[in-house]
């Protein structure tokens, strides 16, 4: 959301808050629509293969997050930086032409709808997982639409990209949260009987937690002894 | 490219992402799972210590490469 957040005021401010705010309104109800459709479509699908479907892609979905998140913190990649993001992002939308369609300024309509619609995709994928497999999808969703509104406020107060939100922190949490659920959804649909049953995703995350942390600390351990002994040489 | 290719490009960025072998190792580790549960052994410890032993080998390489 923070990503898209940025794109969405880099093409504001530079050309204009009409064509963007409604790309963002078409984005915004072609994610819900997405969600209307697909999430009573999966109540169809037996419990337990909807866990395992579902459990397997958070698996999937999750460990993409967190492999990236623990090579950012130890340094092999490089931070997302937002500030950096957000001046591209202005540039390449002041150099872009005026094409008129519709009655919008059809660059940053389809920028503000592709910016918001793709990192929305994310946010519906989440949503349906996690609604569609404890029957919450009402709530999953209305989680969802607080965060947006939280995001997006915030983005209009302050008109600039959320620098200070610590993305990496929260890419890791949420990528420790969707591999701890993908674990227990995933086996609990194959028949595993989790000791403690619901318990057991308090202790899935903390075991996963110290893996990634002893993985951090040991990946930066590494990269150190690369530099010195590069520097020795 | 074709609406359909694109499609399918995109889906596997997004499921996928850069490490095709985490995502194969998710399936394989699942695969052997339901073989431990068919054949009756209380298998709850091996999907988090599959899934941390992956973690640990694809950030590892992924750490080679870049060096």
């Amino acid at each position: 959301m923070v990503e898209a957040l940025t794109i969405v005021l880099a093409v504001a401010l530079t050309r204009g808050w009409r064509s963007t705010l409604v790309g963002v309104a078409v984005a915004g109800i072609a994610l819900t629509a997405l969600v209307a459709a697909l999430g009573p479509a999966l109540t169809f699908i037996p419990i337990d293969a909807l866990r395992i479907v579902v459990g397997a892609l958070l698996l999937a979905f999750g460990l993409q997050w967190l492999r990236k998140a623990i090579l950012r913190a130890s340094g092999y990649k490089a931070l997302h930086n937002e500030e950096e993001a957000f001046r591209e992002e202005r540039e390449r939308a002041a150099a872009a032409g005026r094409d008129e369609r519709a009655g919008l300024d059809w660059y940053a309509f389809t920028l503000s709808f592709k910016g918001v619609f793709l990192e929305g995709l994310e946010v519906v994928f989440i949503v349906i997982s996690f609604g569609s497999t404890q029957s919450q999808l009402g709530l999953a969703a209305a989680a969802a639409a607080a965060a947006f509104v939280l995001v997006a406020g915030v983005g209009a107060v302050v008109r600039a990209p959320l620098t200070r939100v610590p993305e990496n922190t929260i890419k890791f949490a949420v990528g420790l949260l969707l591999t701890t659920f993908g674990i227990f959804w995933a086996g609990e649909g194959i028949g595993v009987d989790w000791p403690g049953g619901d318990a057991a995703i308090l202790a899935l995350l903390g075991f996963l937690a110290v893996v990634s942390l002893v993985l951090v600390r040991l990946l930066r351990r590494a990269r150190v002894s690369a530099r010195l002994i590069e520097a020795e040489a | 490219m074709r609406l359909p290719a694109r499609l399918a490009r995109f889906l596997y960025d997004f499921i996928v992402g850069d490490d095709w072998r985490l995502a194969a190792g998710v399936a394989v580790a699942l695969g052997v799972l339901a073989l431990l549960v068919a054949a009756g052994v209380p298998a709850w410890w091996f999907l988090p210590i599959a899934i941390a032993l992956l973690l640990a080998e694809s950030v590892a390489r992924a750490a080679r490469s870049s060096r």
